[in-house]
Order: structure tokens, then C-alpha cells, then sequence
């Protein structure tokens, strides 16, 4: 057997039903294999679109989504992709052909040293120097991927390899000698936890993107419910938990919700689920958690302390350490009253904010249109984002309800993500309406994915709010740089609708309310991908707004 | 409390067995600049078992860099143990050769006297200078090196610490 046919197999082995990639030079052997593979294959346009279609899929399947690309520029294209899953620790195996052994080192046409290109953004890489080790490598790969903190792993393989043929041995087991994912929580950690939370008057969760990795979202609401705890989340942990559940507070952070980042602040005990305390979340380090105990629940032991020194760590699968801290906790639990001073503050800071803070002044606003689009959704919907304000925005008007259903470039902030990842996630779950909530600047980075997601039958939504505008980078030239605006307008270029139109994708502009309401259900019913433009005022910015380097408390919350 | 905030910086020994296998020390060191770790010295070597090697990193950092670092090293696949020596029941040696200036025969026979009391070796002596191998502690390395500075160092080579706990059979 060949090192491609074997690759193949290894990957079927492993249960993979899709791989998303684009072929060159350096692959082809893998390619020819492909013809005869048991899964599906989508050829991107570009192979960035092909890592985040993988990432798209890896994290609603919770398992690793696969790209291939060639040697040289098709593995380069891969790394923002990488990059961007190794930020959010999705799993994704990369597969990349490289030049020959023999002309590795001597420069050759589309030779790039990848394992050291790709070093600081994948979890491991691997690089077979004879076909017999594929078999093996690739189940390492997988598992390293998928397990304890999860992240992308790249497996680069030299041409000549993939062509030899040798006997192959698959293995059922593999060891990794170096690499133990499963830790448990320590158990006198855990009786301090239970101690901090029972005597703790403002106990808080906060959510992490942990939660939903570890898809812990029962073992979180019975945390919540049973010490009725308010929940916030970060924007990665955003839909950890149900967003219109009676608890629920939404994400803290540089545009979080304005009564979550203040119910923190004003907190005793916080509870890190799953987070890792990003300057995006929670502002200054320092004064972050100021005078309230910390209690931290991460799988990933070089989490603690790392940006927040903290009062009891956990570490573990949060799944498991919310577990046990539930049992021991109702072991010990006092029923609470259910409108305890510190749940009526809950309600008392959601009610002053919605009242305080007015909506843009038109028709149709981001607010408004993202309200309208929870509305027409069903609960089970995958909701994904581009970066910049459309993201910022569907963080503050869209709730999510069910939980794991949302997902986003949160740690590396990959304008060009939410599409092509949308249609991994498609792929994932073909049977669930998918939307990307989308800028034009982000859109216009990958759009070519249209192509894809029309031929391969995968059709998503994107939801345009065009402001024809590098609009989060315009927002802070207006508020830091005087309005003193630089590279950021668009020019009414292109048009939207004409792009759908040239790809036999549906465009629809919706200059109302009314013909809004109008192109979302004709979307949900469309059976090709559905662009809809929605004009949004250059001028509306996000809020509320924590300025970068200042903390939570600096909160600004309107113009 | 984890990772104190006591900023204070001193002097540690970090010993990790990692995979003996190409690219383990580009992954290590590479982790070491991407997360802005200072590192005094780092060397690597072969050790009992033939699958193994030993990493010994020695730096200038406060405890909670040090708990970063040695954490971040751990996290890496090919790295199988990490520990940070306890200097006091550690030994722990470097290796230097020095290459000193010397042409007048005054200048020579005190470099030698020096390389005696300092347990060194005499390995080469040329027309204008005398090269001289020191081992010991960094210390030592370092009280030497000063007292010959006046004649002029031609070269120097340091081959950074080298480590082991003491007593035991512990890795």
C-alpha cells in the first residue's frame, strides 16, 4: 500500500466523513488516493477557507475537522486558519505535501518549511520520513488533537513518502509518552471551592469557551441552578449557557453586556469555567478580581495563574470537575431564597441598562435587524460571525438559547472566518439552518467560498449588515483619532447581491424592516446560500465599549 | 495562593527530559522567545536512556515566570518531565575555555598560578596567548574570568550548566 492510500485509510479509520482542501504539486498522490476514499471531499478556493471550514465543522462535531493543502503557498494559506483554531483551541488536523525528502533544505519549487512556519500556532506537528509511519502518525495526531485542551495538529508529508509503497501495520492503541490529557481535579482543591462558594454572598460564573469544548452545559445550569449563581460568559463562552435563561447575564468584555460587565465587578466569588482571562475579557489584569476569591476550572494546567493569580485551582475537564463540585455542594447546600438581595441586583442592573440604552436613530439598525433574526431562527440554528462590529454586535443583540450553537474568531480574531466556517459547520449539521453574521469587510476576504457552498450543496445564510466600511477600525479612528479616518471606506464596492447573483448564490437587499423580515424567511427556505445585504449607518458604532487598556469599570456606554 | 506576585528575580535550574528526536530543541527554544522567557543558558545532552535526552535551562526570572515557564514546557508533547532544581541539594557544573592575552613571561606564569588555584587546565599555549579550561560552578566561572579580564580575553566559550539532583535515584 501507498503512504497516500494509507493516509486515506488511517483518516477512515478515524471516522473522518469530510475533508476540505485544494490540491498542488506536493499532493497529488494523496489526491489520486482520494478518488477511492469512503468520505466526502470539498475543494475550497483558497486554502485558508479549507482550515476554517475544518475549524467550522471541528467545532460543532466536537471532534477534528481535516484540510489538506500542497507544499509551499497552499500550506502557508493554511496558517491563518491554523492560527485561528489554535487561539480558540478548536481541533483541526492539517495535511500538507511537501517537496521529497531528498529535496528537503535545497530550496526547492513550493518547498516551505511548514513545521517551523506553523511551530507557535499548532498543538503538535508531525512529519513522516517513511510511508509506514503514517498509519501511526495519523492516529497520534487525531487524538492529540481532540483530547485534554484541544488544537490543531499538522502532518506535513514529503511527496516520495506519500508515493512509497510498504506493508502497513494500523495500530489500535497509541501511547503518547510525553502528553497526559486526563488530569482530575484535586479533591482539597475542590472541599476550598465548595468552603469560597458557600460563604460566598455574591457568588458569580463566569463561562468559558471550556464549557462548550467540554460540552459541560448541564453540569453548568445545575451549578447555576442549585446555588443560583447569575452566569456571565466571555464572547468564547457565549452560549455555554442558555442567553434567555432566568440566570443568564450574557458576556463581560470589551463590548460585553453592560449589566454583566458591572455585575462582576461588584462580585465576592467568581467562578472561571472553562476561561482564561483575556485582556478582551476581562480588561486590566490586575484590576480584574480585585478583593473577591477565584476560583478556576481549566483543563489545561499552565492556564492558572498565567494572566490572574487565583484562589483554588481546578484543573481538569470541566465537565467532570462541575460534576463533583455539584455533588459536594448539595451535599452542603442551604436552599437560597430565590430573590436574594444578590439576584434582585441581577434584575435591577438588566432592567437600568435596557432602559438606559437607546438604539441607533433609523429604520434599520444592527440591534434591530440581529432582534429579528433570533426571532425567525429555531433555537437549534448554528449562529457564526465574521470580526470587527457585526461580531460585536451579535454578541449584545443575539442570544443564543440553545447551548453550543454559537461560535466565533474569538482569540485570534480572523476577519474572513464566520463564512467558510459556516459552511463547515453546514457540513457538520447539514439538517439545522446556519448563519453567518457578517460585515462587509470580513465578507469580502473569503466570499469565493460562495462557489463552495453553492456546488457542494451546503447553503448558509449571510447576514450582511454592510456599513460599506472597515467599520470596528472606523469606530476607533472616530473615537481615538480625532475622526481622522484612514483606509477604512469601501466605495459602495461591490455589490452584494450581483456577487450572490455570479456565483448562483440567492442575494437579497433588505432596506426595511419589513423586506428584512421578508429575505430571512425566504433564506430559511432557499436550498442554495442566501446574501443578505443590509445597509447599516457608517456611523453606528458599538456600545457598550471598554476602551483597550483600561478595566471593566471604565465602561463607556454610549456616544 | 497560585503563581505569587512577588516580582523578584533570581537564579534557577529547570532539568527536563524530552524526546530524543529532531526538532525537540527548536520546539523548546522557540516556545522560550514566542512567550518573551529569558533564558541564561541551555544545554542538551544524552542521558542513561538512549530515547531520552536532558535539558538543562538556567534564568534569571521571578517565581511566577518561572511557574509559566516551567508549566508552558510541560504543556510541549515531546517533553516528558520538567523540574526545578533545588539548588542546594543539586550539583551542578559549566565548562568554560578561556583564551587569555598573554605574551610577557610575568603575565604567563600568573595566568598559570591563577589556573592552579582554580583547579583549571593549561590546554594550549601559543606566541601571545594561553587558553584555559575552568569547570565549575557559573560562580567560579565568572570569579575567574574577572580576575583574568586585566590581561585581555581573547576568546571565550561557556557551555552553560550542566545538571543533577543529588543522592537518590530520582530522574
Amino acid at each position: 500500500m501507498t503512504g497516500a492510500k494509507a493516509l486515506i485509510q488511517a483518516l477512515e479509520k478515524e471516522g473522518v466523513d469530510v475533508v476540505f482542501g485544494l490540491p498542488g504539486g506536493a499532493n497529488l498522490p494523496i489526491y489520486d488516493a482520494l478518488v477511492d476514499a469512503n468520505f466526502r471531499h470539498i475543494l475550497v478556493r483558497h486554502e485558508q477557507a479549507a482550515a476554517h471550514m475544518a475549524d467550522g465543522y471541528a467545532r460543532i462535531k466536537r471532534k477534528a475537522g481535516v484540510c489538506f493543502a500542497t507544499s509551499g503557498p497552499g500550506a502557508t494559506n493554511l496558517i491563518t486558519g491554523i492560527a485561528t483554531a489554535y487561539a480558540d483551541s478548536s481541533p483541526i488536523l492539517a495535511v500538507t505535501g511537501q517537496v521529497p525528502l531528498a529535496m528537503i533544505g535545497k530550496d526547492a519549487f513550493q518547498e516551505t518549511d511548514i513545521i517551523g512556519v506553523a511551530n507557535p500556532c499548532t498543538k503538535y506537528s508531525f512529519q513522516p520520513r517513511s510511508a509506514a509511519e503514517i498509519p501511526e502518525m495519523i492516529k497520534k495526531a487525531v487524538y492529540i488533537a481532540e483530547s485534554g485542551r484541544p488544537g490543531p495538529v499538522l502532518v506535513d508529508i514529503p511527496k516520495d513518502v506519500q508515493q512509497a509503497t510498504v506493508d502497513m501495520k494500523f495500530p489500535e492503541l497509541i501511547k503518547v509518552r510525553g502528553y497526559n490529557p486526563n488530569v482530575e481535579a484535586d479533591l482539597s482543591e475542590m472541599v476550598r471551592a465548595v468552603e469560597l462558594l458557600l460563604n460566598a454572598e455574591r457568588p458569580i460564573i463566569m463561562a468559558g469557551g471550556g464549557v462548550i469544548l467540554s460540552g459541560a452545559f448541564s453540569e453548568l445550569q445545575a451549578l447555576a441552578e442549585l446555588v443560583k449563581i447569575p452566569v456571565v460568559s466571555t464572547f468564547k463562552g457565549k452560549g455555554a449557557f442558555p442567553e434567555n435563561h432566568p440566570l443568564a447575564m450574557g458576556p463581560i468584555g470589551m463590548h460585553g453586556h453592560a449589566e454583566a460587565n458591572k455585575i462582576i465587578l461588584e462580585a465576592d466569588c467568581i467562578v472561571a469555567v472553562g476561561a482564561r482571562f483575556s485582556d478582551r475579557s476581562v480588561g486590566k489584569f490586575d484590576e480584574f478580581g480585585k478583593g473577591m476569591s477565584i476560583i478556576h476550572m481549566d483543563i489545561d494546567p499552565a492556564e492558572i495563574g498565567k494572566n490572574k493569580s487565583v484562589d483554588v485551582a481546578l484543573v481538569g475537564d470541566v465537565k467532570s470537575s462541575l460534576r463533583t463540585l455539584v455533588k459536594m455542594l448539595s451535599k452542603k447546600m442551604i436552599k437560597k431564597d430565590s430573590d436574594n438581595p444578590w439576584l434582585k441586583r441581577r434584575k435591577e442592573l438588566i432592567q437600568y441598562y435596557a432602559e438606559t440604552l437607546k438604539d441607533y436613530p433609523r429604520e434599520i439598525t444592527a440591534r434591530k435587524s440581529l432582534k429579528k433574526l433570533r426571532e425567525l431562527l429555531p433555537a437549534n440554528a448554528i449562529v457564526t460571525t465574521e470580526v470587527g462590529q457585526c461580531q460585536m454586535w451579535a454578541s449584545l443583540h443575539f442570544d443564543v438559547i440553545t447551548p453550543g450553537t454559537f461560535f466565533s474568531s474569538t482569540g485570534l480574531g480572523t476577519m474572513g472566518f464566520g463564512f467558510p466556517a459556516s459552511i463547515g459547520a453546514k457540513a457538520a449539521r447539514p439538517n439545522v439552518p446556519v448563519v453567518d453574521i457578517a460585515g462587509d469587510g470580513s465578507f469580502n476576504m473569503t466570499e469565493n467560498s460562495l462557489a463552495v457552498s453553492v456546488l457542494d450543496k451546503l447553503p448558509v445564510i449571510v447576514f450582511l449588515m454592510n456599513n460599506y466600511m472597515l467599520g470596528m477600525v472606523a469606530q476607533w479612528q472616530r473615537t481615538f483619532y480625532n475622526r481622522r479616518y484612514s483606509g477604512v471606506h469601501q466605495h459602495n464596492c461591490p455589490d452584494y447581491v450581483k456577487i450572490a447573483d455570479a456565483y448562483g448564490a440567492q442575494g437579497i437587499r433588505a432596506e426595511s424592516m419589513h423586506e428584512l423580515e421578508k429575505a430571512i424567511k425566504a433564506a430559511l427556505k432557499s436550498d442554495v446560500a442566501t446574501v443578505i445585504d443590509i445597509p447599516i449607518d457608517p456611523e453606528e458604532d458599538v456600545y457598550p465599549f471598554v476602551a483597550p487598556g483600561t478595566g471593566l469599570k471604565d465602561m463607556i456606554t454610549g456616544a | 495562593m497560585f503563581a505569587t506576585t512577588v516580582q523578584k528575580e533570581s537564579w534557577h535550574i529547570v532539568s527536563a527530559l524530552v524526546e530524543n528526536k529532531p526538532g525537540v530543541l527548536f520546539r523548546v527554544t522557540n516556545l522560550f522567545r514566542a512567550r518573551s522567557f529569558n533564558i541564561e543558558s541551555i544545554t542538551v545532552g544524552s542521558t542513561e536512556q538512549q530515547d531520552l535526552s536532558r535539558m538543562t535551562i538556567t534564568t534569571n526570572s521571578d517565581e511566577k515566570t518561572l511557574d509559566q515557564l516551567v508549566k508552558q514546557l510541560r504543556k510541549l508533547i515531546d517533553v516528558i518531565e520538567v523540574k526545578v532544581l533545588d539548588t542546594d541539594k543539586t550539583v551542578y557544573r559549566e565548562l568554560s575555555l578561556i583564551k587569555i592575552r598573554a605574551v610577557d613571561p610575568t603575565t604567563r606564569s600568573e595566568i598559570v598560578n591563577y589556573a592552579t588555584i582554580f583547579r583549571g587546565n593549561i590546554l594550549d599555549i601559543g606566541k601571545e596567548t594561553i587558553t584555559v579550561e575552568i569547570t565549575g560552578t557559573p560562580d567560579k566561572i565568572d570569579a575567574f574570568k574577572n580576575l583574568v579580564e586585566l590581561y585581555g580575553i581573547a576568546q571565550l566559550s561557556r557551555t552553560g550548566v550542566s545538571a543533577l539532583p543529588r543522592g537518590g535515584v530520582e530522574s
